[in-house]
């Protein structure tokens, strides 16, 4: 019997096991000891995942111009979830950058955002669905298309959350990385095209086991007159779990007692 | 009707362009509730009937979520109506959207101007989180709304509680991406009208929220009444 290693380990290869190292393209700067997974996600395509505490997912424009929509769920416990309204007015903030902090709504930190090259990324949480995609871009079927088909945010990230059993009624507003929407005196939105250029990155620090779904769609408010989405590379490493020094801890007293009650989750 | 009045706060102009009186008489309407300060209330609406909030005291916050009677999975979302109508607060001619992104309720008259679609609802776990660990066992809209849920089961729990609409609430975004509190908008009396598109469960929780001015420190009764259609 080989005994359980301890983290980290090297993984066994096996010339049947197709692990692409994308990481090493778009994130040179981290370590083979410390990366865990990385996914080349193409535009308009979805994917999900269970992180674990401490572990850091990076999240990598690799086009002009990307967006990619993230909703987030405890694994534990489902009925938790990310809470755009609470984690906003918590942070008197209508957008996101290193030192925010993605809340449930049961006041825990989530996430944590430890850094970021951009300054700006979209919470209000626009999201592309089926109908506005065809009246915007027409239809692009499987039938006419195949996996070039059109695919919109909102279906994406149903399809995610249904693998973990989750319903349509139980979709949260996401974060829309790498977007931004700005808001005028009246209230009306205004979309910055190319807000995010190739190379722009985010670190999200996951602060408890969380459900983890995503979309590379185009954000609703693009201008663009084509169905054009963008790829993103993602990298998962192993960044350990927020200090007690953290940037995050001291950004703003909330992110402190958020990030104090995804701590107790975990010593009690 | 239309009218423009500018509000002058300490923080910023405000033009409010959606004014709009009702023409509907009180002696008319087939349903006039009064809800208390802190109080929850779920109320069955039929599609072509118009609803009146009332702010009977001024600057109360009456934080509301819409479901489809009829389906109720499919619920008032605040980033379909947002994206519908490209601007964050609403006023007469808001059309408020549904997930699924059909028409819910339209706004057809509003004497205060300006409502709230992203500041949420207070629960005492956003308390702790906002003020202190100490503030837990405060009263909150979250459990006004489980209590309103729970007790009615007709099929909504806990997943339901989306994203609201805070009536009578100034949350200004700033062009700089903050998100304030501002000085509140509405007055005793300020009232918003809705024509229902479909039928409707309409989730109230009269905010009971003390730790900030959405309500004035003080918050008080709102009522609620409906009129058939003509």
């Amino acid at each position: 019997m080989t005994p359980i290693p301890t983290p980290p380990y090297k993984l066994p290869k096996h010339p049947s096991v197709d692990v692409v190292e994308h990481w090493r393209a778009f994130a040179p700067n981290l370590t083979e000891e410390q990366v865990l997974l990385s996914e080349l996600v193409p535009g308009g395509a979805h994917w999900s995942c269970v992180l674990p505490r401490g572990t850091t997912l990076r999240m990598v424009a690799l086009e002009d111009g990307a967006n990619l929509s993230v909703v987030l769920y405890s694994a534990q416990e489902k009925m938790e979830r990310y809470n755009a309204p609470d984690s906003l007015k918590a942070q008197y903030t209508a957008h996101y950058t290193r030192g925010h902090v993605l809340m449930s709504d049961m006041g825990r930190s989530l996430a944590s955002i430890t850094a970021d090259t951009l300054g700006w990324h979209d919470p209000l949480g626009l999201l592309l669905d089926d109908s506005r995609m065809a009246h915007k871009y027409g239809y692009n079927n499987y039938q006419t298309a195949r996996n070039g088909m059109y695919r919109s945010g909102r279906s994406g990230l149903m399809i995610e959350i249904g693998k973990y059993g989750l319903a349509k009624r139980d979709l949260v507003t996401p974060v829309n990385f790498f977007s931004k929407v700005s808001v005028d005196s009246q209230g009306r939105l205004s979309f910055v095209p190319g807000h995010s250029k190739a190379g722009d990155y985010v670190d999200l620090r996951l602060d408890m086991e969380v459900i983890v779904a995503f979309s590379t769609a185009p954000h609703p408010l693009d201008p663009a007159p084509t169905y054009s989405p963008k790829n993103v590379g993602l990298a998962v490493w192993r960044s350990g779990i927020a200090a007690a020094d953290d940037y995050c801890r001291d950004f703003r007293p909330e992110n402190a007692r958020a990030l104090h009650n995804s701590d107790m989750l975990y010593l009690l | 009707m239309n009218s423009t009045t500018t509000t002058t706060t300490a923080a910023l102009t405000v033009n409010l362009t959606g004014l709009r009186e009702s023409a509907l008489l009180l002696e008319d309407a087939v349903l006039n509730h009064t809800a208390a300060s802190g109080e929850p209330y779920l109320l069955a609406i039929r599609k072509g009937q118009t609803l009146r909030i009332v702010d009977l005291e001024g600057n109360q916050a009456v934080d509301v979520i819409f479901y489809n009677r009829n389906a109720p999975s499919e619920h008032y979302s605040n980033t379909q109506t947002i994206l519908r109508q490209e601007a964050i607060y609403l006023s007469t001619g808001s059309v408020l959207v549904s997930d699924e992104g059909n028409p819910m309720l339209t706004i057809v008259a509003d004497t205060c101007g300006r409502h709230d679609t992203v500041g949420g609802a207070c629960a005492a776990e956003s308390n702790m989180v906002r003020y202190a660990l100490q503030k837990k066992f405060m009263h909150s809209c979250r459990d006004n709304f489980l209590t309103a849920l729970l007790t009615a089961d007709v099929g909504l729990g806990k997943g339901d509680i989306v994203p609201n609409i805070n009536f009578f609430m100034n949350v200004p975004v700033t062009p700089t991406g903050e998100l304030s509190f501002g000085d509140g908008l509405s007055a005793p009396g300020k009232y918003v009208e809705l024509y229902a598109e479909m039928d409707l469960w309409m989730l109230v929780s009269n905010c009971p929220q003390l730790n900030n001015p959405c309500n004035g420190y003080d918050p008080t009764a709102s009522q609620f009444l409906l009129w058939d259609p003509v």
